[in-house]
């Protein structure tokens, strides 16, 4: 009895499956890829309404004239090429990044060093306290800075004073200005580097500077030898992440000297703010930051190879 | 009611890459079958198969009377113990327990009945209010089994569940297992890559290899009637030796060592071989059925002489490695033999245990 | 033969003093240039207090130490609390955080999950395509949006700050989850469907709990993004009563030349507040997120 009913069901599956094509183990399957579609909706919809659409758009609209009546090709490049305050744009923001960008992986990695000398209960009051930079929001800290290089307030001449030496114009005076732009970038972003080199400090083992140890190293070819080689991703990944940041920087100098004393702190970005918003030559504004893209572009890719090893990790 | 089959069942992966090659199951109501093979050889990916994990390429797999094809792994009623737990880490050990119940709707007294229950049977009471992240590999065990015995299902499916523990709990929780199969009798499908564990849990142990069940049977037929050189080789440590030998009739039956050594064949056996004469074949032979000479010969058992390579004295018994013509060989003998490297050993061959295989087939004849 | 054995052990001895004289040293040196570190970068926040403190009065006197505040006051603070201006500021901040990381949290988990555990055609180009993003800076984009904002009738709207904040915060926060969703075993998605749950289920019950530190370091990313951004309110934002707190405090307390820095600074405590509580807190899940991908390879 059993067995016959067995067998009919047995009988009947077969028809019952070919009959309804989508099955569903299948429709099951395709209903997951619906649904994972689904979910990742918002996220495709906001890369490619606030951010690829925006960027075409910026191509266009750096071909137009300031009415944006009419097409003018290249025309807005070739002009900025040509003037003199976009060439000392040009100059200022490499000399503001890469300066900057140096600076800080340099001061970020003999922190990170000292911080991985001391002992490790007293690292998080420590490390909390270097951290504090980084926590202020850029725009208020700088204004904070900005008080302190004020020209007839200034706390840092009053340093000065109290030891003999002249008061500084700050921000009065070109190079006087790159070097406040400067130093207030590294201020604020020296944290990032030591806390990215810290953590890559402690994933190298113990063992393998206890192997050196035993080879013979001393704390200088530990350095070079085991150290140096075990971050070099990291340390490849994170200059070339801080280089875009600092390369398309806004808030500093706009604060601190909006450009000034005469043009000689602009960078792409705040001459691009300048020159699109305030004196609202939209296409030209628009130029003006399309010129960051190949160098952003560069960097970026070889960001992303550095990182590629993550996305592997994604199902397919 | 709750019979598994599986008819005919082929898994491939893309670029048409075949782990399981068209297998057909049978597995009775309360029956525990163990799925045993080496890594690769298709075991999980057909336990999988009949979780919901995997689509099915071709074939069917049906559960208790239904095709469960097209059927999402929820519905199927099966309930799976993964090897590295699978324990929900934010859940204490009872929620663990329950979700899959929480999410079935049940009403709470039920859920709580049915944990209670199961926390009895594997002796867990006292951690129910616990985290995973704080209960010993053992512990974690009974949680995933606990887990799975809640919810009554249809089929047990367990993949290797015992790998991550250690040699001595994997003996423990091996007990444990057996023990609630025999509380709660449930159809269970239990995929290993250990040998023993097949032998000792399994009332049919399926032996896989590359995709193909090599052998279905229950664990001591396995042992001792493997149905090819595969499942001989296996199944059984120290593995069987396998020795060339030509098959010739010289005054009767007789297979030819590589050395020249000519062993007769048992009477009782000498219709099956027979027909191989004049075939080089392969000898299979278990260690234990190579031993120290002893006092009360049985009829077909000859003497064999060794050169000693290794000894491993392992308590109960000593193993004896050496080589006949190469081809390494494994000996078990009674401690109190005296047996030292380089030294010339008599042994014993029970040819009523012997295996012959065909090499071009791999079937044992 | 015993004196050797002496010597022998008198230079252990020597060297192992010598050993513990220099680790000692090392540390030393170490403390000594971290606090030269922290004097340099405390050096502004510790500024703003004290200026925060001061009466207009002592500030423009000039008479002595500028660095130490001679009558602390509060006065600055109560007056700015008091402020109507500075309060639309406040709530303003507020009420764009908290809708934008809500969006942001909303859009990178769902995304992050079905990246990594539902896939679809093109899900590992998406996942590419999303670190991408997060390399676009704000800088690069915000005068095509200026004129996208424009024809949205968004201009002069802090609602425009909740459109394209997500931008800044999103890419990131998908980046982090990601991680934090591909270290979970997938032993665990197949437990969950035997048990009967959806991905919903899924997602919601086993992966947003298990992922929690993952959740709360990218949550305050993009609290961080939206609480401190100051580009898209200084170029979309022109009345008080659409500011945020960044470009508020500038804008409202800043009269032609009339800087009244005790009061800017105390805006500029007040608004630091919320970010330093969090962090105080919470720094270690977010610096666990922020390295946790970086370090891996």
């Amino acid at each position: 009895m059993a067995d016959g009913t067995s067998i009919s069901a047995n009988l009947a599956a077969p028809a019952r499956a070919a009959m309804a094509p989508p099955s569903g183990m299948r429709k099951f399957m395709r209903r997951r890829s619906t649904i994972a579609v689904l979910m990742a909706m918002p996220l495709i919809l906001l890369i490619a309404g606030l951010v690829i659409w925006p960027a075409i758009y910026a191509i266009w609209l750096s071909m137009l004239n300031k009415r944006m009546t009419q097409f003018v090709g290249l025309g807005n490049y070739a002009f900025l090429l040509k003037r003199n305050t976009f060439q000392l744009v040009i100059f200022q923001s490499c000399l503001f990044a890469v300066t900057a960008v140096i600076l800080k992986a340099l001061l970020g990695f003999i922190v990170a060093h000292l911080m991985h000398n001391i002992p490790g209960k007293n690292q998080r009051i420590w490390r909390g306290l270097l951290l504090v930079p980084w926590v202020i929001p850029l725009a208020l800290s700088t204004l904070s800075w900005w008080w302190l290089f004020d020209p007839s307030y200034s706390a840092f001449n009053w340093i000065l004073n109290s030891l003999g030496f002249q008061s500084v114009p700050w921000l009065g005076v070109g190079w006087n200005a790159r070097f406040a732009v400067i130093a207030v970038n590294v201020w604020f972003g020296t944290p990032f580097f030591m806390i990215m080199y810290l953590a890559a400090l402690k994933s190298v083992p113990e063992q393998l500077y206890e192997a050196a140890a035993i080879d013979g190293a001393g704390p200088v070819q530990k350095l070079l030898h085991v150290t140096l080689p075990m971050m070099r991703n990291i340390i490849a990944i994170t200059v070339l992440f801080s280089l875009i940041v600092t390369f398309a920087d806004f808030d500093i100098v706009r604060i601190l000297t909006a450009g000034g004393p005469q043009d000689m702190t602009h960078l792409f970005a705040t001459y691009a703010f300048s020159v699109g918003i305030q004196s609202g030559d939209i296409p030209l504004g628009a130029s003006v930051s399309l010129f960051m893209l190949p160098i952003l572009a560069v960097a970026a890719f070889f960001v992303l190879r550095g990182v590629t090893r993550r996305t592997q990790e994604i199902a397919a | 009611m709750a019979q598994v089959s599986i008819r005919k069942v082929v898994k491939a992966y893309e670029g048409n890459v075949q782990a399981v090659k068209g297998i057909d199951l049978e597995i009775a109501d309360e029956e525990f079958v163990v799925l045993v093979g080496p890594s690769g050889c298709g075991k999980s990916t057909t336990l999988r198969m009949v979780a919901g994990l995997e689509e099915i390429t071709s074939g069917e797999i049906w559960i208790g009377g239904d095709v469960v094809n097209d059927v999402p792994p929820r519905d199927r009623d099966i309930a799976m113990v993964f090897q590295n737990y699978a324990l929900y880490p934010h859940m204490s050990v009872f929620d663990n327990m329950a979700f899959g119940l929480k999410l079935r709707k049940f009403p709470k007294d039920e859920i709580k009945r049915r944990v209670d229950e199961a926390a009895r049977i594997l002796d867990i009471q006292a951690l129910l209010e616990r985290k995973p992240k704080a209960l010993s590999g053992g512990q974690r065990q009974r949680v995933a089994m606990g887990r799975a015995i809640v919810r009554n299902p249809k089929v047990f499916l367990f993949d290797e569940p015992l790998s991550n523990l250690d040699a001595k709990l994997r003996v423990q929780m091996r007990t444990e297992i057996k023990k609630v199969h025999q509380t709660i009798p449930t159809t269970t499908v239990y995929v290993t890559h250990d040998q023993v564990e097949a032998m000792t849990l399994a009332d049919r142990v399926v032996v896989m290899n590359h995709g193909v069940i090599e052998q279905v049977g229950p664990p001591q037929e396995l042992y001792h009637n493997p149905a090819t050189r595969f499942v001989a080789g296996f199944i059984g440590s120290p593995a069987m030796n396998f020795l060339p030998v030509r098959v010739l009739d010289d005054g009767g039956l007789k297979v030819e060592l590589a050395n020249g050594v000519k062993l007769a064949v048992p009477p009782q056996r000498v219709d099956r071989y027979g027909p191989y004469k004049g075939r080089q074949m392969t000898l299979g032979l278990r260690p234990e059925h190579l031993t120290e000479i002893r006092d009360t010969e049985k009829p077909n058992v000859v003497r064999i002489d060794c050169m000693v390579d290794v000894v491993e004295p392992m308590g109960m018994e000593t193993l004896v490695h050496f080589f006949i013509d190469g081809e390494p060989v494994c000996a078990r003998i009674d401690p109190v033999t005296h047996s030292a490297p380089n030294e010339v050993l008599p042994l014993a061959a029970d040819l009523n245990n012997m295996h012959l295989i065909d090499n071009e087939s791999g079937k044992v004849v | 033969m015993s004196s050797t054995t002496a010597t022998a052990g008198a230079v252990a001895q020597a060297r192992r003093t010598s050993l513990h004289r220099q680790r000692a040293w090392t540390l030393k040196a170490s403390y000594a240039v971290l606090t030269l570190m922290v004097v340099f970068f405390l050096v502004p926040p510790f500024y703003m207090v004290m200026t925060s403190l001061k009466s207009s009065a002592e500030i423009s006197a000039q008479q002595g130490n500028p660095w130490i505040v001679q009558h602390p006051t509060l006065a600055n603070f109560a007056e700015l609390i008091a402020n109507s201006n500075f309060q639309t500021f406040f709530v303003n901040s507020v009420i764009v955080t908290v809708l934008v990381v809500v969006i942001s949290m909303s859009i990178s988990v769902l995304a992050a999950f079905s990246l990594t555990r539902m896939g679809f055609w093109g899900s590992q180009t998406l996942a590419t395509g999303v670190f991408l993003t997060y390399l676009i800076p704000a800088s690069l984009l915000f005068i095509p949006l200026f004129q996208i904002i424009g024809k949205l009738g968004l201009i002069n709207s802090f609602w425009c700050l909740v459109l394209l904040y997500p931008t800044l915060a999103v890419p990131f926060c998908t980046w982090i989850m990601i991680g934090y969703f591909s270290s979970i075993p997938r032993e665990l998605d197949e437990a969950a469907l035997i048990d009967g749950a959806g991905y919903m289920q899924m997602l919601l019950r086993i992966f947003i709990p298990v992922a929690m530190p993952g959740i709360i370091a990218a949550t305050i990313f993009a609290f961080t993004a939206s609480w401190g951004a100051f580009l898209y309110p200084l170029a979309y934002l022109y009345t008080t009563d659409q500011m945020v707190l960044t470009v508020g405090i500038v804008s409202d307390l800043i009269r032609g030349d009339v800087f009244q820095w005790g009061k800017i600074m105390a805006g500029c405590v007040l608004a630091a507040v919320p970010p330093v509580l969090i962090y105080a807190f919470l720094m270690d899940y977010y610096i666990a997120g922020l390295t946790a991908g970086a370090t891996k390879g």
